[in-house]
């Protein structure tokens, strides 16, 4: 009975494989690989999903992660497996406060439902009973509901601390306990309705700072799965053994194969081959490694194979620490945040103090304990910083969400404030006011030579075969048959046509930076390529202009190249700027209290992304570039930048005045509060309707990208 | 009077069943990508059959 096994669904073991696919853009894209990455054997299904532009495939223990990158490749889509990191599960938080945010919603409803007919004059039994309904409906809610606010206060005090928190959670606790006392006694008010919707207004405030900072955190777990996950580690008999990324050690030799993504930091020890570095660099162009050579973890070789000593692993590597830096920068909170945390330390002695006051006085002037309890109380609930809590992220989530839909991703909160506040804007040139993507003059070409370029240019990753093959393409032509087609890294690529040596090499050295040569048997062409301005530089440097903000080129690019940008756009430039030059430039701007824009999209840009006092970069710089900026646009667009600014100061506009509302609220309900005349229906509409006039007012900002 | 014995714990059971469906949709991921939903519609399966 040896009957060949057929696979079942769930018959083999099935691991789960994430993959990284930045070209998934549309329905298209979803289809195509859903469709056809399960026809690869092993692989029971693909789904794909495009918020996170990931994909997750389901297959046999016996496919490779290099073979689903294979498939990946073959319908179209650069993809890279994905690892398990620290990170990756990082919106647990945010989750969680979605959560508690639902079940205060639910307790919030029905509790209301009940209130309302006890405000609206229900009495007798119908009012106990609804009393006791509201206490078994808010009791379980606030408990789970309030475990945010009690677990951060209690924490709080155990350091001996105080935090917005505190208030919080003494206000809910005794507002319950109170209502559970007045139920038990038939008393006449509850306040179940006061602490679940307090619960509620706050919670939406925190879900909506989480979300906002989550996404930050995404973007760091992508750039630390772009690490290798395993290497091949020499052992001292010579066998390579396959160990997982965090095991590898300093002092180790790593053999790296070709496609593998490198695990850790080293130096090249023997062999030699060729490594795509765009990760760091954004250089696609394959760079050449012997021994010797210093290489980073995240890069993937191209040829090889080589041996590797490690210098350093795991969270030594540059760019996990480079990560590192930025989640650290993610934790610091804008300024205006600081301002919120720095009221509530002021704020939590105050309202303590107001309470205990309020409570003191009434008891002097005759008023039983009880009366003066409910005082107390009521000055808690009603100074509540719901409205306070919800006016940054409130503002921001809206601006940052408006800023998407026109094709630019902002970081964080702390990204629009610093944005809202540049006075200078510096351009680089290549990739940022250019498109980066050099396009071919092919006025001299005959369609044979069209032909042969194509079948010789489609081979390479060289930034001007792509260059060459997308312009060839776009005017419809098909690759002759060019047979025995070869790249020798680094001078060009050869083949043979029709018996004639054919070859697409770099131009001779002192022409035209950007050229290249064909040669077909003897006759060779030169093929010059231009680097075109994005179409809407002119609009968007006048829309700064407009805002204030004067702006300048500054690049890495010959003198002549910039002058003549310069003089076409009619603003101030200059080049052959080294990177520790524009690291200079832009301290000197800061020095005399100039707050510089940066936009690059950095080879080499990088640093002066990070010193800048806010930077953009486009979405065809490298990832570290994209990683050190505080916003990345999309597409061929530069207009995103000054709308980005307009946005941002928008977005400050209306978080000042937030603050406004919610400290105009709280100088209107205090002495209420105080005076003893606050019913829970009183509570209840003055904190609603601070909190959605807040809200409200944010949403004014879905408009602030036009 | 009489009526509300049984609305109450029917306006209390239908919020409870919204509050099930959100739990349910969040633990299927239903929430995890908006964009790709939205794109879903858009997929023309019929070439499949």
């Amino acid at each position: 009975m040896n009957v060949p096994a057929i696979l079942e669904p769930g018959g083999e073991a099935l691991v789960d494989t994430r993959l990284n696919a930045p070209g998934i853009r549309c329905a298209g894209c979803i289809g195509k690989i859903e469709r056809d990455l399960p026809k690869l054997a092993g692989v029971a299904s693909a789904r794909v999903n495009l918020s996170a532009k990931r994909v997750l495939v389901r297959h046999a223990a016996s496919v490779s992660d290099r073979d689903l990158v294979d498939a990946m490749r073959a319908i179209g889509f650069e993809a890279q497996a994905v690892g398990l990191g620290p990170l990756v599960a990082d919106d647990a938080e945010a989750r969680a406060l979605l959560r508690a945010l639902a079940v205060a919603g639910f307790g919030l409803m029905n509790i209301m439902l009940l209130s309302v007919s006890v405000w609206s004059g229900a009495s007798g039994a119908t009012r106990e009973m609804f009393h006791w309904l509201s206490a078994i409906i808010a009791v379980p809610v606030i408990t789970y509901s309030g475990r945010p606010f009690f677990n951060s206060a209690l924490r709080a005090l155990r350091a001996g601390r105080t935090n917005m928190d505190v208030p919080i959670s003494i206000g809910v606790t005794l507002a319950t306990g109170l209502s559970l006392f007045e139920t038990i006694t038939w008393g006449e008010q509850a306040y179940f309705d006061g602490a679940v919707m307090l619960l509620f207004f706050l919670l939406a405030g925190r879900a909506l700072d989480a979300s906002m900072r989550s996404r930050t955190r995404a973007e760091i777990g992508a750039l630390l799965s772009k690490m290798g996950r395993s290497a091949s580690v020499l052992q001292p008999d010579g066998s390579a053994r396959r160990v997982t990324a965090e095991l590898v050690e300093p002092g180790m030799l790593m053999l790296v194969a070709v496609g593998e993504a490198l695990a850790a930091d080293g130096l090249v020890e023997a062999g030699a081959g060729a490594i795509d570095n765009a990760m760091l660099t954004g250089e696609s162009a394959p760079e050449h490694v012997g021994p010797g050579c210093p290489v980073h973890a995240g890069a993937i070789a191209l040829l090889g194979p080589f041996e590797v000593r490690v210098t350093a692993a795991a969270s030594g590597t540059a760019i996990a620490q480079i990560a590192e830096l930025m989640d650290q920068a993610g934790q610091s909170r804008s300024r205006y945040v600081r301002i919120a945390d720095r009221v509530s330390r002021l704020y939590a002695p105050v309202v303590h103090t107001l309470a205990a006051l309020a409570f003191t006085g009434w008891m002097i002037s005759g008023a039983g304990w009880h009366q003066s309890l409910v005082v107390a109380i009521a000055v808690l609930i009603i100074t509540c910083p719901c409205a306070m809590g919800l006016a940054v992220p409130a503002a921001q989530v809206v601006a940052a969400g408006a800023l998407g839909r026109r094709g630019l991703l902002v970081k964080d909160g702390g990204a629009l404030e610093r944005l809202s506040e540049i006075d200078i804007a510096l351009f680089d040139k290549t990739g940022t006011l250019t498109l980066g993507e050099p396009r071919p003059d092919l006025a001299g070409l005959s369609d044979a030579a069209k032909a042969i370029a194509l079948a010789l240019a489609q081979v390479s990753r060289h930034p001007l075969s792509r260059g060459l093959t997308a312009g060839l393409l776009a005017q419809g032509v098909a690759p002759a048959a060019v047979t025995r087609i070869g790249e020798v890294a680094g001078s060009g690529i050869t083949g043979i046509f029709d018996g004639d040596v054919v070859a697409l090499t770099s131009a001779a050295a002192g022409s035209n930076l950007l050229a290249c040569e064909l040669v077909i048997g003897s006759k060779r062409s030169t093929i010059e390529f231009r680097d075109e301005l994005r179409p809407d530089v002119v609009e968007t440097l006048a829309k700064l202009k407009a805002l204030g903000i004067e702006s300048q080129i500054v690049s890495g690019d010959r003198e002549q190249a910039v002058s003549a940008i310069s003089a076409q756009l009619g603003i101030p430039g200059i080049g052959g700027v080294s990177p520790q030059a524009k690291l200079a430039m832009l301290e000197g701007l800061k020095a005399k209290g100039k707050r510089p824009l940066m936009v690059g999209d950095g080879l080499n840009d990088g640093p002066a992304l990070a010193a800048a006092h806010a930077s953009i970069a486009p979405g065809s710089a490298s990832d570290l570039s994209q990683q050190a900026a505080d916003a990345v646009s999309v597409g061929e667009r530069l207009m995103p930048v000054a709308l980005a600014v307009l946005a941002a100061r928008r977005t400050m506009q209306i978080v000042r005045q937030n603050f406004g509302i919610a400290v105009l609220y709280n100088l209107c309900a205090v002495p209420l509060a105080v005076l003893g005349l606050v019913t829970p229906l009183i509570a209840a509409i003055a904190m609603s309707a601070s909190s959605l006039i807040v809200i409200g007012n944010s949403l004014r900002l879905a408009r602030a990208a036009r | 009077m009489s009526g509300l014995t049984y609305l109450i714990p029917i306006a209390l059971g239908m919020g409870l069943v919204g509050l099930a469906a959100f739990f349910w949709a969040m633990r299927t991921g239903q929430y995890d990508d908006m964009e790709g939903s939205a794109s879903r519609i858009l997929i023309d399966e019929e070439d499949d059959l």
